[in-house]
Formats: structure tokens, sequence, C-alpha cells
């Protein structure tokens, strides 16, 4: 039996009144990879914070290699052997890979040795590892997967035998996700542990040799990953069944009622970023963009939302947007029949300090049958916030809780609630389920799809691939501005999508 | 969950910010060898102790008010209205032009044009940096600091020499006529049998301040105005969102920030000095920053930080009056009060909010 590389024993972490993690045991065998799965808010990150010196546990004992070891800060952690790759990469946008490598492990007050030590010590993880990136780039020069290496060089460099990725393939491509997944196999057979944090059931069945599933702060189970399976794994994930693919029926297709015509959208930097897309969305029907975060999918729906100008022609049941001016704001495309779940419900959908009773008005809260006079009818709202809060079973089920102190789950449902109880003719939907817990992505997912089946037209952007295809009853694929080419989910592939999202074009797009 | 409960939030902190002004006060008042109960004592006799007193907190007070609130409704939209002294004065040079170049009948009726005219000044003085913070994004603390020293400026100009009489040495306007002499408390309580000091300048103005605190409290909970200033003040892209102008939001807020600092004219110049004299604000547009800040921006709470500012303006006047305490430490204890309570905020609350979460803790 070989000494664990890792071993947690009875970890406890409290926030105030939530138990963010109770009595957590886990033991990593060295040289493998082990995931931890659970849902949002089940305190997969909190744990990870643990081991990495960010928060100290109520309880518990943390074992390096056979070792009990104390880890008050980060510091520690790296002494330790313990590396992180965060979801938010911490690089300096405009320093070179080099410079982030070595920033914070400097040898002495001068920087050139400790330079040409590094770019000698990088040539040879390099090579040992075949992770290669190149080191006088600049960061803001350097696609995400290859920022993604450096993490991952910043955590060899600093020595880690133990690397944690937390949610590692977020912003990646399927592609690049691929190329990550071989990269942990590579460190995996140099004997390297690795710990990988994701909600993503897929890459858990790819990667992991072991997984072990938190929900509600607890460690439900430990399981080898080759005697498990994704329905199961769900399922311990949120503690009943749970339907991974949405039950639709096939769509009926009718009137065109979003056409989009050479619509461009620059930003405020001057950057263009939708580069002239032609684009229908029929009655009935749902249309998914799938790609890459950042290829112009959040600035298309920001320009259908009313949120920034563009320039082109759209037209919505035949009459033509304004793009720009007066008429182009969000209360004007409301007005229009266009409802809007936004990407960041927390910066945008929601005002975070407002009770759940004022976000319900929100964006609508013109509408005369909130007003009462010169005052709005706040008794008006709360009475329909009831309504809504039962109808989608949001919980806890109090319209005087502040939008911040409900679940992602429940707050998106908030945002759901609201824009499709207007009965919208045309739906924006953006991310509708990032950062939602499954049992509430399921009851999204079917509200979107009900409302598609009463003859609506959906336009839903996501990052996540899974949801396109369970969701969508046509995929376009954006890239650097351009709609790559428009597929039917049935039609095509995973692979065929990736390839077109990293901007390879397909045949007769 | 919230980190701790409502009322340590509202009351816990500015109280124990204020005992820790006045603790870090009374030594300082040790250290130059006077007797700080004796301070105290005086400045509570002083300001508290007598109607003539509570004349002079309350006149105080009311400017607050009217500043506080100025500040609190541009906090809500997000908005740092550092220009409450110059709206105050612009305020104040509006009042005059009512009282001195238009016959007026009645007091009330000039009240209710002086009302207009101070608002409208004050208003148009805010229009300007929140005009180039909409559109031009130049922040708004930078231009309304500048354009304090415009207004002090602008008055002076104007007294010297435009608004000065023929003849007098004096750099201000001539006394309002006597019609428009604004009832004091004095002449407000003596009908029903209470016998306020006369020479105390506190006069009906305060009632307008406190009608004032009560539309601005129905302005930002309860109208649609109120609810997408807030919204904006939140959030910026949620406002985007939800087809909330900026641009305009930004001005309205301004535009009612700086009519409501203005307001305080119709204290300071038409009811205390019924003339417009040179820098007739006396700070009162600054400590409008530190009302706000501890009343949390909500009107009740402004009302109290009010006066309280205006107990230690007048006790403070008193202790130097009595003592030989000087003048300038007046003013040190007053920055401290307001270093506590405003700047000094997170000081008190980050141990507080770790203290409530650990007696939760142990509650469960």
């Amino acid at each position: 039996m070989t000494v664990p590389a890792i071993e947690l024993k009875g970890i406890s972490k409290a926030f105030g009144p939530v138990q963010a993690n109770k009595d957590i045991s886990i033991s990593v065998a060295p040289g493998t990879i082990h995931g931890i799965i659970g849902e949002n808010g089940a305190g997969k990150s909190t744990l990870m914070s643990i081991l990495y010196g960010f928060y100290k546990a109520d309880k518990g004992e943390i074992w390096i290699n056979g070792k009990k070891t104390d880890i008050p800060d980060s510091q520690a952690a790296i002494a330790a052997g313990i590396g992180m790759v965060f979801q938010h990469f911490k690089l300096v946008e405009n320093f070179t890979v080099l410079e982030n490598i070595v920033l914070g492990a400097e040898d002495g007050g001068l920087l050139a040795p400790s330079l040409a030590k590094a770019r000698k010590e990088l040539k040879e993880l390099e090579e040992e590892y075949e992770l290669f990136v190149d080191p006088d780039k600049r960061i803001d020069e350097i696609g995400v997967g290859m920022q993604q290496r450096v993490e991952i060089l910043k955590a060899l460099y600093r020595k880690a035998e133990i690397l944690i990725l937390d949610e590692p393939t977020g912003v990646l491509t399927p592609a690049e996700a691929d190329q990550l997944f071989r990269i942990l196999d590579r460190l995996r057979a140099e004997g390297k542990t690795i710990i990988l944090i994701t909600h993503k059931l897929r890459e858990i069945m790819e990667a992991t040799d072991t997984v072990s599933v938190m929900r509600r702060g607890q460690m439900t189970a430990t399981v080898k990953t080759a005697e498990t399976n994704p329905e199961e794994l769900a399922e311990l994930m949120v503690g009943r069944k749970v339907l991974l693919r949405v039950d639709k029926v096939p769509a009926k297709p009718g009137k065109p009622i979003l056409e989009i015509e050479n619509l461009r959208v620059t930003d405020s930097s001057g950057v263009e970023r939708v580069k002239g897309i032609d684009l229908t969305v029929r009655a009935g029907e749902i249309v998914g963009i799938a790609g890459v975060a950042g290829n112009g999918q959040s600035e298309l729906l920001e320009v259908l939302g009313g949120m920034r100008p563009g320039s082109g022609t759209v037209r919505m049941n035949g009459v033509p947007l304004a793009l720009s001016g007066p008429g182009s704001d969000g209360q004007a495309r409301r007005a229009q029949g266009i409802a809007h779940v936004p990407e960041d419900r927390q910066r945008e959908g929601l005002i975070m300090d407002f009770h759940a009773w004022e976000n319900v008005a929100f964006g609508y809260h013109r509408d005369p049958a909130y007003q009462r006079g010169i005052f709005m009818d706040n008794a008006a709202l709360r009475a329909d916030t009831e309504r809504k809060i039962e109808k989608f079973d949001v919980r806890p089920p109090n319209g005087w809780l502040a939008a911040k102190n409900f679940s992602g789950g429940n707050q998106q449902k908030i945002v759901v609630a609201r824009e499709i109880e207007r009965n919208p003719d045309l739906l924006l939907v953006g991310q509708p389920t990032r950062g939602v817990d499954i049992g509430a992505i399921e009851f999204i997912h079917k509200q979107i799809v009900a409302l598609r089946d009463q003859g609506k037209a959906i336009l839903l952007v996501s990052v996540e691939l899974e949801e396109i295809f369970s969701l969508s009853d046509r995929i376009a694929v954006m890239f650097d501005g351009h709609i790559m080419g428009e597929r039917l989910p049935h039609e095509t592939d995973e692979k065929e999508l990736g390839l077109l999202m990293a901007g390879v074009a397909g045949e007769a797009a | 969950m919230d980190k701790m409960p409502k009322w340590a939030d509202v009351i816990l902190i500015p109280l124990i910010s204020l005992i820790l002004a006045a603790i870090l006060s009374t030594l300082v008042i040790l250290a130059i060898g006077e007797n700080p109960v004796e301070a105290v004592n005086l400045m509570v006799t002083g300001a508290l102790g007598s109607t003539y007193g509570w004349g002079y907190t309350l006149y105080y007070a009311t400017n607050f008010m009217f500043t506080g609130l100025a500040v609190a409704v541009a906090f809500h939209a997000r908005l740092f209205n550092i220009g409450g002294e110059g709206q105050a004065m612009l305020g104040g040079l509006g009042v005059a032009m009512v009282c001195l170049y238009v016959p007026w009948p009645h007091w009330s009726i000039a009240l209710l044009a002086a009302m207009a005219a101070a608002m409208l000044f004050g208003a148009a003085w805010a229009a300007i940096p929140a005009y180039l913070q909409a559109k031009r994004g130049s922040h708004i603390v930078i231009t309304t600091i500048m354009f304090n020293f415009i207004a002090a400026a602008l008055l002076n100009y104007m007294l010297v020499n435009v608004m000065r009489p023929a003849g007098s040495q004096d750099p201000a306007t001539a006394r309002f006529p006597e019609a428009v002499h604004l009832p004091t408390l004095h002449e407000i309580l003596a009908p029903i049998g209470i016998n306020f000091s006369k020479a105390a300048p506190a006069n009906i103005s305060l009632i307008v301040a406190l009608l004032a605190c009560v539309v601005v409290w129905a302005l930002i909970w309860r109208t649609r105005l109120g609810y997408e200033i807030r919204a904006y003040g939140h959030s910026e892209t949620g406002a985007v969102y939800a087809g909330i102008s900026p641009v305009r939001i930004t001005i309205v807020a301004m535009l009612i920030s700086g009519a409501l600092a203005g307001l305080m004219a119709i204290n300071n110049v038409m009811g205390e000095a019924e003339r417009l004299v040179m820098n007739s604000t006396e700070g009162a547009g600054f400590i409008g920053i530190a009302v706000a800040l501890m009343g949390r921006s909500h009107p009740f709470g402004v009302f109290l930080a009010a006066i309280l500012f205006g107990f230690l303006y007048q006790g403070g006047a008193e202790l130097a009056l009595w003592t030989s305490i000087p003048r300038e430490l007046i003013v040190v204890i007053q920055a401290l009060v307001i270093l506590f309570t405003g700047a000094l905020d997170n000081m008190v609350r980050m141990p507080l909010e770790k203290l409530f979460l650990a007696l939760r803790k142990e509650a469960n």
C-alpha cells in the first residue's frame, strides 16, 4: 500500500451558519488523477481553498505524503509541493510568459539572473512534459489555452508535485480541452498527482482515475471512475434521479420572427466584435449559438437586447429594429416583444441588493400594472412575485430576501420567471445554466422548451456544447465575429462543431 | 445571509464610532490641560440646555438636513456629489435675487418663490458636472469640487460688483425687505403657548427640511424614478440591461441633489442672515457628506445625523466662548466625528461582523 499523496481527515469549515465542508475525508494516491465533482455551492472550492491555505479549516487534518502538514497560507502550500491553477487565471497581461512564471519566485533584487535561470529551467520543464510555450510572448498575445499552460508551468516551476485544477475547461474549446487532458495524462505519467475540480460529468469520465462526489458540503461517495457512469454520478450529486437529456418533441418552425442581416457590432474600444452576420430565428424553434466565449456571441445578444449599439438590419416580426440612438434601448426591445435572460445574472439580470420582489419588476418596472398614481404599486409587485415564486419553485419562497441571498440556480429561476412570464415573441437566452445546479438546469431547460412549444422563437447562446446540443433545433457556430456555419443537431457531432468553433471552416457552411 | 442584523448596521456601528471619536476627543482635551467633563457639560448645556441653544442646534441641523439629503440622493445613484457647498452658494444667490428684486405681499408666497429659485440655481450648478460626467466621463468628484471654487468666485463677483448697495463697503447684498421675513420658531410656537427663545435663528425652514426628508424617502423607495436611481447605483450594467439610461439617471439624480443643496439657502440666507453675505454656507455642504455617510443615505438617518452635527456645531461654539479651548480644537473634535463615522466605518464594521458571525455560530 503506497502512502497517499494527499490525505484529508475530517475537514470541517463553516461560514457563519453555512456549513461549507462537513467532516470530509479523502485520500488520493500519488500519480493519479482524482476528480472532485459537485454542484455549485457543494463545497468543492472551499475544500481546495483549505488545501491551498486560503482558508483555515475549523476541524480536521491535512496529510501530505504521509506527513501531517499545517497549511496556514499559500506560501506553505507551495512549500508542501501543492500548485493551483485557478478558474480565472492569475497572470499579468502585459508581462511576458517568462516574467509571469518568475513573478513571486524571484531569487533576489535583480531580475536578470532570475530570468536567465527561469529560462533554462522552463526549457527543461517544457521538454519533460511537452508543454511548449514561447517564453517571450506577452500574455495578452497568446490564447487562453496557452495561458492555462503558463499557469501549469508556474506551478511546476515552483516544484509542485500535487496540482489542483479548478474548472479548467470553462474557457477552452473542445480541442483545447482535449489537449489539456493529454497534458494531464503526461503529468500523471511523470508521477504528479492531480486533483481536477469540475461540474462536467464528461470530463470526469474521460480524465480521472477516481472521483469523489460532493453534495451540500459533504462527501457523498468516492468511486473508481471505471466502475461508475454519468447517470450514477449525477444522481449522487443531486440526491435524486435526473434527466440529463431534455425531453422534447421535434420543432415545428413557423414564420420568421427575428431576421438578422449583415449585423455588425463595434465595442467601446473600437474593436469589431460582430463582423456582419446573417441569421433567422423562426417561431417555435430554438436556435443555439455555439462558440468559445469571446467570439462575439455576447455582443450579438447585447445588441438584440438593446444593451449596445450595432449596425445592419434586424427585423422583428417584419418590423426593423433601431440598432442605435433613440428606440434602441432595453425598454424599446421589451415593448417589441423581446425578452432577455442575460449572460451575467449577477451584474445584469438582477440587482443583487434588491429584494426578490423588486427584481421581479426589473426591466418591466414601467409596466402600468406596477404603477399606482405617482408611486410604484409595491403590493401588486409582491403579489406578482409570490405567483412567480410558486410557479417556478424558487427556494426559499421568500420574496423579501435580497437576490444575493438566493443560490445561483434560484437567482436564475427568478430571471427566467420574469422573462418567460411576459410571454415574449422572442426570448434571448445567454448562458442560462452557468453556475446553476443540475436540478435547476433541468427545470430551466424544460421552461425554455415549453416556451418553444407555445410557438415562440428562442435564441440561445451558451458555451456549454452539451447544452447547445440538448436544447437547440438548429445550431449556428460563431468564431471571431462570424457565423462559421449552421448545422442540425442530429446531423453533426461535437468534433465537427469543435472545428468550427476553432475557426476551421466547414464544407459548404 | 446578511452578515449582521440590521439594527447593528444602522445603530450600533454609528454609536461605536461616536464613542471612539468621543474618547479620542477626551484625550485631546486632556492633553491640552482642560477638563473634558466640564467641556462636555458646557457643550450639552450650551446646545441643548435652553431653547436658545436648541434654536441654534436646530438651525444648523436644518442646513445639514438639506445638504445631507443632497449627498444621499446622489449616493443612491453611486454619484459622489462633493459640490453641495457651491450648489448651496448658488441657491443663496437665487434666494437673494427673488427676495430683493421682486416685491412680495406675504412671506409665504416669497418662501415658495425662494424655494423654487434656490432649487433651480442649485440644480443648474449641479447640471454642468452632471452633464460632463454623463456624456464625457469627467469624474463627478473632481468637477463638483472645482465648481465649489467657481461658485465662490462667482458669488464674490456678484456681491462685490453687482449686488452690493451703492456706498456700502461690505461685500454683501442689502437687507431683504420686512415682507419676506420668515417666521422663527419663537413666532411659530408662541401662539400655542411655548416660549421659544427670540434670539435663536431656527425658523420655518426646519419644517421644510423635515418635509424634504419625507419627500426624499418617498422618492427613493416609492417611485419609479427612485427605483431606477437605486438600480443604476447598484449596477450600471444592470441598468443598461433594463433599459434605464445611465445618462438620464446621472443627470436627474444630480439635478435633484443640487436642488436639495440649493434649498439650504432658504434657511441660512432667507431665514437667518436675511441678506446674502460672502461664505454664507459656512462649510455646510461638506458637513452634508458626513451626515449622509453617517445616516446611511437614508432620510431618517440623515435627520438624526443632522441633529447630531447641529449639536456639535452649537456645542462647539459654546465651548469656544466659555473656555480657553481654542476654536481650532472644536474643528478637531468635529473632524474626529466625521473621520470615525464616515471614513473609518470599516474599522468598526469588520470586527463587529466577525463578532456577530461568531455569536451566531455559538447559537447553532
